[in-house]
């Protein structure tokens, strides 16, 4: 066991306001993991994170890119986007706080739970932000 | 596993090796081999697309025969609802009950029953629900099973009721015995089914130990033996006992109409179920209380066994439905029937499990290694998912060859495409 863990790395770009396509990297996030053997129930976590993260990156960003890690203990996947980055990050962890537009409420997003749900799903949560950067969220979830 | 038996089958000397089959499997459970199709049985959910799409009928259904009622002292026909929507309206409901005694059938059950029994019991079921978001339905079996192997997260929203069919086994078997004294293993059960997952159903039950129902003969070869005897069948008794609100259970949006849900959802076709459950996992449907999902265009009377378009089947319901109405329903006592399917419910012992048969490998370690080496593998493809390999697509040839099933040399795209260079 001495030789290096082989890890899986999926990276898929998520555009800004591409509405139609917000659930493919989400989606294929779970084949892979449902292939792999990983529990339904942490699945089911990641897929939840995964989708939400797709959907700030879509309503909220510039662009940006879903990258997931997968290793025989841990899932990290970290939603990396082009900015213009979050004011003020206390509000914008509280449940039910949103700054989406008419348009991505009309849509159904926007209802203030996106970063409430990545960190409620995750056993690890980070996020490094401040207005006109980019937004990085890193989550961790155990095997 | 291995000797998972189920009912899609191939038959061999029909197949042409086309690739019909192959892209429309939604569990990606067909290969060509040599020349022909295969079925990975495990795999297999019994949907039915492919006997839909098969152009040579190489695709079918294993089902028992008429003949099969010698092993039993009395003989049960189950009519599956469907079968309200697939003769012309001249002809009587009624009639075409009775025509299975002359069939040979000892009695006949009207399967609608059941299920406006179960209307009852799940609207039971919903109105106690603890769970936020949808629960979905057990009615199709292979929408089930579609659950078990490529949405496991969603198994516990599964409600634990039996299906019609199974309801009216064990009531026209409890019934029989009482009338006649003939022990159970002597009376045999005949489902007249639309579906043959459901015949795969009664030998791989869920959730129970064994099925009441013992046989399965399709409503296609009854249909034309039924046509032939009607004029003269005789009516003996009133078998159609049922109300609209069961026979509606035939189509999609009949459970949901039946128990006047709000938030329901129902939808029809596999990929369309496939693209909602995708979207229920990731939790978008968390204000929906309950979900109906049907492999089959239109619901049950869509089966791959039926006689009739189901359009058509679906208008002749109702019509037939208004002229019925709900007046058997309403003489239900609502107590009785809840106690009544409970009762019957005791059998349910299993839970449902995953079925990990995407899975490669036990071990963690060796699946992301060898997911690792699926990567690699498709980086070296065409992408172009032609099927010619044998496989649906070039991403299931790259994990065909890392299970150790196939060869990149079965890729002749990619072979062509090295010989140029």
């Amino acid at each position: 066991m001495a030789e290096s863990e082989k890890t899986i790395k999926l990276e898929y770009e998520v555009g800004k306001e591409e509405f139609s396509k917000a659930g493919l990297a989400s989606s294929n996030i779970k084949k892979v993991l449902n292939q792999i053997g990983i529990d339904a129930k942490v699945v089911r976590r990641v897929a939840i994170a995964a989708y939400e993260s797709e959907i700030n990156i879509v309503i909220h960003s510039e662009g940006g890119k879903i990258t997931t890690e997968i290793s025989h203990d841990k899932i990290t996947v970290i939603a990396h986007d082009k900015g213009n980055g979050i004011e003020n990050l206390e509000k914008a962890m509280t449940k039910g706080f949103s700054t989406a537009s008419n348009e991505a409420r009309e849509m159904g997003f926007g209802a203030g739970m996106g970063l409430p749900n990545m960190k409620r799903t995750s056993d690890q949560f980070s996020i490094e932000s401040s207005k006109g950067a980019e937004t990085r969220v890193e989550m961790i979830f155990n095997i | 596993m291995e000797n998972y038996w189920h009912s899609v089958n191939l038959d061999i000397t029909k197949c042409n090796g086309c690739t019909n089959c192959l892209k429309r499997c939604p569990t990606e459970a067909i290969r060509l081999r040599n020349g022909k199709a295969e079925i990975i049985n495990e795999r297999c959910i019994d949907c039915g697309e492919c006997i839909r799409v098969c152009p040579y009928h190489a695709k079918r259904a294993l089902t028992d025969e008429l003949s099969d009622m010698k092993k039993y002292k009395y003989n049960i026909a189950l009519v599956s609802i469907p079968i309200y929507g697939q003769f012309h309206l001249s002809k009587k409901i009624n009639k075409i009950f009775n025509s299975f005694y002359d069939l040979g059938f000892d009695e006949v059950y009207d399967v609608a029953k059941a299920a406006d029994y179960l209307s009852i019991a799940l609207k039971d079921r919903l109105e106690n629900k603890e769970k936020e978001g949808p629960l979905i339905s057990t009615l199709c079996p292979a929408i089930i099973r579609l659950i078990q192997i490529r949405f496991p997260s969603l198994i516990d929203r599964i409600i634990k009721l039996e299906t019609p069919m199974e309801i009216a086994a064990r009531f026209a078997k409890k019934e029989a015995m009482e009338k006649t004294g003939i022990p159970i293993d002597e009376i045999g059960t005949f489902y007249i089914t639309e579906c043959p997952a459901k015949i795969t159903s009664i030998k791989n039950p869920v959730g129970i130990k064994k099925s009441y129902v013992d046989r399965a003969i399709s409503i296609e070869s009854v249909y034309s033996k039924i046509l032939k005897i009607y004029p003269d069948v005789e009516i003996r008794k009133q078998v159609q006992n049922s109300s609209s609100v069961g026979i509606g259970w035939a189509k999609a949006n009949g459970q949901s109409f039946s128990i006047k849900a709000k938030n329901y959802l129902a939808v029809d076709g596999v990929e369309n179920v496939i693209e909602v459950l995708e979207g229920m996992e990731l939790g978008k449907l968390n204000d929906v209380d309950f979900f109906e999902g049907y492999a089959c265009v239109n619901g049950c009377i869509g089966g791959p066994l039926t006689m009739e378009n189901s359009f058509i089947a679906k208008a002749r319901i109702r019509r037939i439905s208004e002229e019925i109405g709900e007046k058997q329903f309403e003489a239900i006592d609502r107590e009785r029937a809840i106690e009544k399917i409970n009762a019957e419910m005791e059998d349910w012992v299993d839970e449902i499990k995953p079925k990990n048969v995407m899975k490669l490998d036990s071990d963690i370690r060796v699946a992301i290694n060898k997911m690792d080496m699926i990567e690699q593998i498709y980086k070296q493809l065409p992408g172009i998912d032609c099927g010619t390999c044998g496989a649906p697509s070039c991403r299931a040839l790259a994990e065909d060859i890392v299970r150790g099933e196939a060869s990149i040399d079965d890729c002749i795209i990619r072979k062509g495409q090295e010989g140029k260079k």
